[in-house]
């Protein structure tokens, strides 16, 4: 696999120059996972189009399991992890890690929120006569959060740090300030979706 | 690691959604009423007026690496016009119509917009101006 270098501060004996470790070569955005990424989609449309139960049932659930389960392992198991690796390791996880989550958590985010809006018209739970409204609203709002924040700071965040790791001589410190900021965002919507489970949990058992 | 002074862009886009979502969630939670779209417009011309606000501050900014910023915010707009398109698929397949239909469509508009120009923001603020680009151009 092809190698570049990164600089730091401390001095290296043999292979890449002083002050750069190496790190994998990579591609920002997986090309063959966009491949599954079209077939998820079309999944999607296909489920809302047909408006049957069980397809937009799975999508919504496998989807939110999928979103809620990667945020609360970032935020709570792999973030402080991370935190304690050493630089080369932890840039080597990075750019093995960050790419898939460029299509990972934008694909399950919108067929989660797709199929769970389909599900809720073909339910008639999102009509505001449901009796359980109160907790529906309340999930849009708990959503709408975690929306603005994986938009604004999370998705920006794995972008630009790819972005210095693929430059002939990344910034380590700006890596590991984006790094960090993608952690915390993570763990932040991690810690919402224990909210978004306890809504679910009441409104699944009414 | 010495920063240059930027205008507040990730806060106002962050503020800029915040208010989109708002919108959304004042109709959404009033379905299958007609409720009055006032509200909801408000939310999205201060939403839109927020984008142009950014875009403006940005714009007056000196040395900042246009070249980056363009060459990843290209590509997230298209990402983030299929998933706005996917959307508004869902919205006409729900029979979404009238003004309702207007103004869901014009905050997919602002989305589409903010998101790209934030990620295109974070990257090119970390961005040296004699940078190659990561495709091998110049930046």
């Amino acid at each position: 696999m092809a190698q570049a270098v990164v600089s730091v501060p401390a001095p290296h004996a043999e292979g890449p120059p002083p002050g750069a470790i190496e790190r994998p070569d990579f591609q920002i955005v997986p090309r063959a996972g966009l491949v599954l990424v079209a077939v998820v989609l079309a999944l999607l449309i296909a489920a809302i189009a047909v408006n049957e139960l069980w397809p937009l049932a799975f999508l919504h659930f496998v989807g939110g399991a999928a979103w809620t389960i990667i945020d609360l392992f970032l935020g709570f198991v792999l973030g402080p992890i991370l935190g304690k690796l050493s630089i080369p390791a932890r840039i080597e996880l990075t750019t093995r890690l960050m790419p898939k989550m460029v299509l990972i958590m934008p694909t399950v985010v919108t067929v989660t929120l797709a199929a769970g809006w389909q599900l809720g018209n073909h339910l008639g739970t999102v009509q505001s006569s449901y009796y359980l409204h109160g907790w529906l609203v309340a999930s849009y709002i708990v959503v709408g959060i975690m929306a603005v924040i994986a938009l604004g700071l999370l998705e920006p965040a794995n972008i630009a740090v790819l972005v210095e790791l693929k430059k002939p001589r990344p910034n380590p410190q700006v890596i590991e300030r984006l790094m960090k900021r993608f952690i915390y965002t993570a763990g932040a919507t991690g810690a919402m979706q224990v909210a978004t489970l306890v809504i679910m949990a009441k409104l699944t058992v009414g | 690691m010495s920063e240059r002074r930027l205008p507040p862009v990730t806060q106002i886009g962050m503020l800029s959604l915040a208010l989109i979502v708002a919108g959304g969630i004042y109709l959404a939670a009033h379905l299958p009423h007609q409720v009055p779209l006032t509200p909801a417009i408000i939310l999205l011309a201060a939403s839109a007026l927020l984008l142009a606000g950014n875009l403006t501050a940005l714009a007056l900014v000196k040395d900042f690496a246009w070249g980056r910023f363009f060459e990843i915010a290209r590509w997230a707009l298209l990402a983030y016009v299929v998933i706005a398109g996917m959307i508004e698929y869902a919205f006409l397949r729900d029979q979404v119509s009238g003004g309702a239909l207007v103004v869901l469509s014009l905050s997919l508009v602002v989305f589409a917009l903010h998101v790209p120009v934030l990620i295109g923001f974070t990257v090119a603020r970390y961005d040296a101006e004699d940078e190659p680009s990561v495709d091998g151009v110049p930046a």
